[in-house]
């Protein structure tokens, strides 16, 4: 195996060096050398502390397929928020491999179809591969039935291909929030699915450490009536605190709004600095 | 020289017709009638019970009535056999789609689903095609209550009103005359009597002869259907003046 991780290594220097390419193809090294995950692990210092810190999950000796190697998603920020008539995602800006930061813009979203919208952290090839199979399902199904899936069914069916993964030989390590409007019920929904199939809807939702920062404020603000406007104060306390006490830089966030006219990608300022005491 | 074309079910004769398909077409139009109405708030479903003899157990076999789901029924016209295996198979495909959506299918992706079993068996060759016609009646939340009718061939079509099975052009006919669109649920199922009492054989109606069954919606929202009992047809029959009347009942079978 220190043969592949050798020229992994290589390739992805290659491309932090040309960091206009794509990231796309960093995705596609990884996840074709994903067998050598157990490896890869004992070799990096900086996936070695985080790993740390990660609460443990039972482990064996064995490389187990989900045996915690979601440290990196735990410094990625997943928000979700939703209010009277709309539904926030918001998603970190900053790709990560390791202690290393890649790309400060990436886009850690996919749309579904024209009303429900997935953010996506985990394992950096998993997540792309998994959402866009999500994505390309989804729209599949709108067009050989001329209408869209709610986003209840839709949450429903990526759970499902969720927990069908996790019970196969190589299950997807994805965390996501699956944000919508229901067009029918005219109501918006937020739905919280973690990389063991675990679905839950809720009105605000985090994934990863931003959950110990974001719910106590959440908790305390939200209501289900706010306005967009009141949602989007309650959005900039969350990022404020995560900027003030989340020990790496997650270079901002990426809003996203889903309303009943559909989704939008909303201007959100983050290169202020937030005083710590 | 006519068996040349009629033997398999997918070779087209010069015409540009198949012929198996249009025999179970016309197998259908001897079978019972079946017909479906309409309603602003619900639909009703009724049809003609052909097999009728005293000996036969009344209340546990529904010959042309059945559950697809929790929100949806049909009505048959023609071999019940054949349709027991296109209702096993849309039960099933109903189940399946509940399970991974949590939600139940759209009518009109129930219906497609078995018309898109139908059409197999007049393209794929060696087999008879499934010699019924079905009306669906059931509701969903993206089109509400629908009714749709589909034939052997695998074509489908929405209806406010249709019907399927023997005389079924007088029956056709007799709704088109009498709908409106304005009718609820009550005025429907009197509708639906009314067109039977005329296109059955005998006038006067019980309810061995006929089945009948509703999808509505509760006072609080909730979509139910219902296969009616005996009493109950029996009650709408004498309200609207069809029932046969009780001393000719057993001398007439």
């Amino acid at each position: 195996m220190p043969s592949i991780f050798r020229t992994r290594v290589q390739r992805a220097a290659f491309h932090r060096d040309h960091h206009r390419q794509s990231l796309l193809d960093i995705y596609r090294i990884s996840s074709s050398t994903s067998d050598s995950r157990a490896q890869t692990i004992d070799d990096t210092p900086a996936d070695l502390i985080l790993t740390a810190l990660t609460p443990s999950t039972p482990t064996s000796s064995s490389p187990s397929p989900h045996s915690s190697r979601l440290y990196s998603s735990s410094t990625e920020v997943l928000l979700g928020i939703t209010g009277k008539d709309f539904t926030i995602v918001a998603a970190s800006k900053a790709a990560m491999r390791g202690a290393t930061i890649l790309k400060a813009s990436d886009d850690k979203t996919r749309a579904l179809n024209s009303h429900s919208l997935m953010a996506f952290s985990g394992e950096a090839g998993d997540t792309i591969q998994f959402a866009e199979y999500i994505q390309a399902n989804i729209q599949l199904y709108s067009m050989r039935n001329a209408m869209d899936l709610s986003p209840s069914a839709t949450a429903n069916f990526v759970r499902g291909e969720l927990a069908r993964a996790l019970r196969s030989r190589k299950p997807y390590t994805v965390n996501l929030l699956l944000g919508g409007y229901d067009q029918i019920t005219d109501k918006p929904s937020l739905y919280w699915i973690d990389y063991l199939a675990s679905l839950a809807p809720l009105p605000y939702a985090a994934h990863g450490y931003a959950q110990y920062y974001c719910l106590s404020i959440l908790d305390k603000h939200h209501h289900p009536d706010i306005t967009f406007e009141q949602g989007m104060k309650i959005l900039r306390m969350c990022t404020d605190e995560l900027k003030r006490r989340l020990p790496v830089d997650f270079k901002g966030v990426l809003v996203k709004v889903i309303t009943k006219d559909g989704i939008r990608e909303e201007e959100y300022a983050d290169d202020h600095s937030v005083a710590c005491p | 020289m006519s068996r040349r074309y009629d033997s398999r079910t997918t070779i087209f004769s010069p015409e540009g017709r198949l012929y198996q398909v249009e025999y179970a077409l016309e197998a259908i139009s001897h079978a019972g009638t079946a017909l479906g109405i309409l309603a602003q708030d619900g639909i009703v479903l009724a049809a003609e019970r052909k097999v009728t003899s005293k000996l036969l157990e009344q209340d546990t076999s529904a010959e042309k009535l059945y559950i697809l789901n929790d929100n949806m029924i049909c009505a048959v016209a023609g071999m019940t056999a054949d349709a027991n295996i296109l209702i096993n198979y849309a039960r099933q495909a109903a189940q399946r789609y509940l399970l991974t959506y949590n939600e139940d299918i759209p009518c009109e992706q129930l219906v497609r689903r078995l018309c898109d079993l139908k059409q197999g068996y007049t393209q794929h060759g060696g087999l008879r095609p499934f010699g019924v016609s079905f009306i669906y009646a059931g509701w969903d939340p993206q089109r509400q209550f629908q009714l749709y009718q589909s034939n052997p061939s695998g074509n489908y079509g929405g209806w406010k009103a249709t019907s399927v099975g023997a005389n079924n052009a007088s029956a056709q006919s007799l709704l088109k005359q009498d709908y409106k669109e304005e009718y609820d649920l009550k005025e429907a199922c009197g509708l639906a009597v009314k067109v039977l009492s005329k296109t059955m054989d005998s006038t006067k109606l019980s309810s061995e002869k006929i089945e009948f069954a509703t999808v509505g919606r509760t006072k609080n929202g909730k979509i139910y259907h219902h296969l009616w009992g005996a009493d109950e047809i029996d009650a709408l029959l004498k309200e609207h003046g069809l029932a046969k009347a009780e001393d000719t009942e057993m001398s007439e079978t």
